[in-house]
């Protein structure tokens, strides 16, 4: 998206069912959506737009197992081979008593790679500053975006016209 | 397509708004200067946060002697408003988190202002087992890390390291997640700004965008951290009774403390966030918001965990009954009537028995009452606290070494000083951030908006057939 300019013909929509009978009418003529900008998530957009499901939740287990791993193992190294020591005349492998910080780590480590991942997946993070369309994209507007790099007039024309019949309020092009 | 009519269901968002309404209602908040009532409100808070810390320096410079506590009460007032504090901090992730999962539409309007009252509750919360340790500048050797000690590492199998890393993984998780459901709503901010607002809430909303995958991918990330933050959240105020219930203590080795750590727990943070509701909605004028099915399904959390408590209190009576243990019964008859009686009934009393009024339908709809219970509810909890801490301590197995204790203004000032911090945090957050989370708000409007559901929609509908 940095490397090189994208133009960018959008239409704004007033309302998230008129968006979603659009991007419904723009699948059905195979037009190639380039990407939908809401203000909040619209329940039903996923399917109708063709999106996968995501795999974040992998990345989350994978990140619990982890923490789980660091924190049972580390903890019965520590106290079977590195520093053994008796409390309470219970045995050095309690396992009973590792289950809290287990599992506190096991949240931990999920919880904060997932986050992480969440903003690299997304292109996120504190300072970055990615384009956007329109302003009102985040107060009632519903966007969706047509990228026209190399489209000769005729398909630019076509995608106008897609736009006036399924109700867009505003239509306008932008290189970002 | 259109939105579900029903006359049953009570609207959540009155007023018929629009989405441009939301946004220029919960949004434009933080554009305004400030009024009077928070700048005095401000003012006032800070004031308490400088005693809080005019008497910590004290503490450290006079030496921990100057608390109250002694050899035989060695916990006394800042544990208890430890306990107290992170009861309070359930609440927020209890409504975002549980309430998320139960798709709960009404936690909407009271999510993000409870969630940041989590982590101000958390902050103030840690501050008191940081300050016991007598030299707070040491405290990193309670995390286990690799040094040149031997290395000598914690003892994992002690319940006050669990709670270390308990308290520590609640606030960094509570953290997270209020801070991602708080960037579109930044973004929102941010697309309305001009200058050098924009840059600052341009460089705080890592550049949101709204595309669909990235909702996509939210939706996923809150549904996932709320399903990480309800165990997490239970297993906090468990571990937190673990400090009490795996001592050998009469009243304190019970182990029915878990369970009623939690609702306990539940309980105050209700109370405390409506508290802050009542007073928030009025402030800044979010009625249409916070509405009276808001403050009266939060007033049915707090009469269920306010039962659940009063049960509790009563099972770990009849228990100490039944055990036929004598030091047991005589550590609970004790609490009902020996030195500190006065706070027994204070426990009982406004946790237990007040809270019952609310099964009046009319008092739970009643924003005086609630606002008056709500403070009831907020003295009776740590009134219990201070019933189970130095209560119990004063009277131990040795008479020789029965005591009394109360605390010295320096650990009073400290605990007015973690309120004057609560507050202060609270308000700035009320200036710069949105209270409400306006992209959740619009989710939902179409399936709680007064022109969709209710009497209203029921009129509308009945007018458009005509």
């Amino acid at each position: 998206m940095k490397d090189q300019n994208k133009e960018v013909l959008y239409g704004l929509y007033d309302d998230d069912e008129i968006l979603l009978d659009a991007v419904k009418q723009a699948r059905e003529n195979h037009l190639d959506i380039w990407d939908v900008f809401t203000p909040f998530p619209v329940h039903g957009l996923d399917p109708i737009l063709g999106l996968a499901e995501s795999r974040l939740h992998i990345a989350g287990f994978i990140y619990g197992a982890i923490g789980t791993a660091i924190a049972f193992f580390g903890m019965s190294w520590v106290f079977t081979r590195d520093w053994p020591i008796i409390f309470g005349g219970k045995p050095y492998w309690s396992v009973p008593a590792f289950i809290p910080v287990t599992f506190e780590l096991t949240v931990l480590l999920c919880a904060i790679g997932m986050v992480v991942s969440f903003y690299i997946v997304n292109g996120q993070g504190f300072g970055v500053d990615n384009p956007t369309l329109d302003d009102r994209i985040t107060d009632d507007k519903f966007c969706i975006a047509f990228q026209t790099n190399g489209k000769s007039e005729s398909e630019i024309e076509k995608l106008r016209s897609f736009f006036s019949e399924s109700g867009a309020s505003e239509v306008n092009s932008k290189t970002i | 397509m259109s939105a579900a009519v029903s006359s049953i269901r009570e609207p959540l968002i009155t007023g018929h708004k629009t989405y441009h309404d939301i946004t220029e209602d919960l949004i434009g908040p933080t554009e305004k200067a400030p009024n009077f009532s928070w700048v005095v409100a401000f003012l006032l808070s800070v004031t308490l946060l400088s005693f809080g810390i005019f008497c910590l320096i004290w503490t450290f410079w006079v030496g921990i002697g100057s608390w109250n506590l002694n050899r035989t009460i060695g916990w006394g007032y800042d544990i208890t408003n430890f306990v107290w504090w992170i009861g309070i901090g359930h609440a927020g992730t209890l409504i975002s988190a549980i309430l998320l999962l139960f798709r709960q539409k009404w936690r909407t309007g009271v999510n993000r202002a409870a969630e940041a009252m989590t982590i101000f509750a958390v902050m103030c919360a840690g501050l008191f087992p940081a300050t016991h340790t007598g030299r707070p500048w040491l405290d990193f050797f309670m995390f286990p890390y690799p040094n040149t000690r031997g290395p000598l590492w914690v003892n994992f199998n002690s319940p006050l390291l669990w709670d270390l890393f308990a308290i520590s993984t609640y606030f960094t998780v509570s953290l997270l997640f209020w801070y991602t459901g708080l960037v579109p709503d930044l973004a929102s901010v941010r697309d309305r700004a001009k200058g050098v607002r924009r840059k600052i809430y341009s460089f705080v909303s890592m550049g949101w965008t709204g595309s669909a995958k990235h909702w996509q991918r939210h939706e996923y990330l809150s549904l996932i951290l709320a399903g990480l933050a309800t165990p997490l959240v239970l297993s906090v105020h468990t571990i937190v009774s673990f400090d009490f219930a795996t001592s050998v203590i009469p009243g304190w080795h019970t182990t029915i403390f878990p369970p009623y750590f939690v609702a306990g727990a539940v309980f105050s943070g209700f109370a405390m966030v409506q508290t802050l509701m009542v007073i928030t909605r009025k402030i800044l004028n979010l009625n249409d918001y916070i509405t009276l099915a808001h403050i009266e399904s939060m007033n049915k959390v707090i009469l269920l965990t306010g039962t659940i408590v009063g049960t509790a209190y009563l099972t770990e009576l009849f228990i100490a009954w039944y055990s036929q243990y004598t030091y047991e019964q005589y550590a609970f008859f004790n609490r009902a009537t020996g030195p500190y009686f006065w706070s027994y009934i204070g426990m009982m009393g406004c946790n237990l028995i007040i809270p019952q009024i609310f099964w009046w339908k009319k008092m739970r709809r009643n924003i005086w009452v609630t606002f008056l219970m709500s403070i009831f509810v907020n003295i009776g909890m740590w009134f219990e606290r201070f019933v189970i801490i130095p209560t119990t301590l004063a009277r131990d197995y040795l008479p020789s070494s029965w005591s009394y204790y109360w605390p010295s203004w320096v650990e009073i000032g400290i605990f007015i000083g973690t309120i004057g911090l609560f507050f202060v945090l609270y308000l700035i957050f009320c200036r710069v951030a949105p209270v409400v989370a306006a992209a959740e708000i619009k989710a939902i409007l179409k399936t709680a908006g007064d022109q969709y559901v209710g009497e209203n929609a029921k009129k509308q509908t009945h007018s458009h057939s005509h």
